[in-house]
């Protein structure tokens, strides 16, 4: 029997298994992500070569995009994002449903890369929460591979009830959202 | 037709308008008073002969230590003859001010918006003019020069490492 993955801590016995249901839950997204690629730029092409056979972003989970924020569990950010665009991510994190994450792909993502500029806004983290940032200009695709396993350390350790908790609704209230 | 046409006919009309009238790297480049351009690219356009029928492109350009800061550069392109001209508007006008050409071509309806989203043209009679590229709500002429390169709203930039 092949082993698929390992199981989280828990107490075994003649045919129970018993664990924390936040393992499970968390072993189960976390190998499930469904991401939602927001590339922009040169980033998105890198993320092209992450999603193709070569470095295989599927082996992961997550072998179904999601171009729909409604139906997507991570949103990857790769690219330089205008501040003319900022609205409009913001509302593609709003219409997402818990639990979401955020990935920042690249330097301009990140904080504005290389373009200090009037036009270009300097860091996704100025308008949505962002989870993970992975620097590079571009990163290379082991580089967003690593992000993605970063983020599925943090699915799997995070408590079934934060969605809920103060701390985040103060996190999202520091961004003006609900 | 060539440069020499091309200067002959518009020198029968607007004589003393045209302020120059060179060579540069093979292109014509006329210079105008900034009151005669727009009736200059209508006499291009509208002429047997000449026809000027496509307008490639229309920039804002801001020297401010030149004598006149401003100027707006037309560049004109006969298709029957693929022959290519330059114009030239200069003024120190603030805002520098000029007719729309949104009526000779359709194109400069974009064109116009771009040089007053960057440089604060103004055009008289335009449909439409508002910010093309930018944020709606952004205040300043983001490509004159006094305008700062750099985001102001970053806090965490050492001075010593940008050499300041």
């Amino acid at each position: 029997m092949a082993n698929i993955t390992k199981a989280p801590a828990g107490f075994e016995g003649p045919g129970f298994f018993a664990t924390k249901i936040d393992s499970v839950v968390g072993l189960a997204r976390k190998n499930s992500i469904w991401p939602l690629p927001f590339a922009t730029s040169c980033c998105g092409i890198e993320f092209m070569a992450t999603m193709a056979s070569h470095y295989d972003l599927g082996r992961f989970g997550s072998e179904r995009l999601s171009f729909s924020p409604r139906q997507a569990d991570l949103l990857m950010v790769m690219g330089t994002i205008a501040k003319k665009m900022g609205p409009v991510l913001r509302q593609v994190y709003e219409q997402m449903a818990e639990p979401r994450w955020v990935l920042s792909v690249g330097a301009c993502a990140s904080s504005g890369g290389i373009f200090d500029t009037y036009s270009v806004l300097q860091g996704i983290d100025r308008i949505i929460p962002v989870d993970v940032y992975v620097p590079g200009c571009p990163p290379r695709p082991e580089q967003i591979l690593d992000g993605i396993i970063k983020i599925q350390e943090l699915v799997a350790s995070e408590s079934i009830r934060r969605r809920d908790s103060a701390e985040y609704k103060e996190l999202l209230a520091s961004y003006g959202m609900q | 037709m060539d440069a020499a046409f091309v200067s002959e006919k518009i020198k029968s009309r607007f004589g003393d308008k045209i302020l120059a009238d060179e060579m540069l790297y093979d292109m014509q480049c006329i210079t105008i008073r900034q009151e005669s351009l727009h009736d200059l690219v209508r006499f291009l356009r509208d002429d047997e002969s000449l026809g000027f029928g496509f307008l490639t492109t229309m920039n804002a350009m801001h020297f401010p230590d030149a004598g006149e800061k401003f100027s707006l550069v037309i560049h004109l392109h006969a298709w029957k003859q693929n022959y290519r001209l330059r114009l030239k508007a200069f003024t120190n006008q603030d805002p520098p001010t000029f007719p729309t050409f949104t009526n000779l071509f359709p194109a400069a309806n974009w064109m116009e918006r771009e040089a007053y989203d960057f440089f604060g043209f103004r055009f008289t009679g335009h449909p439409d003019l508002r910010r093309i590229l930018n944020m709606d709500d952004m205040e300043g002429w983001p490509l004159r020069k006094e305008y700062p390169l750099e985001d102001q709203a970053r806090y965490d930039k050492d001075d010593k490492m940008f050499g300041r």
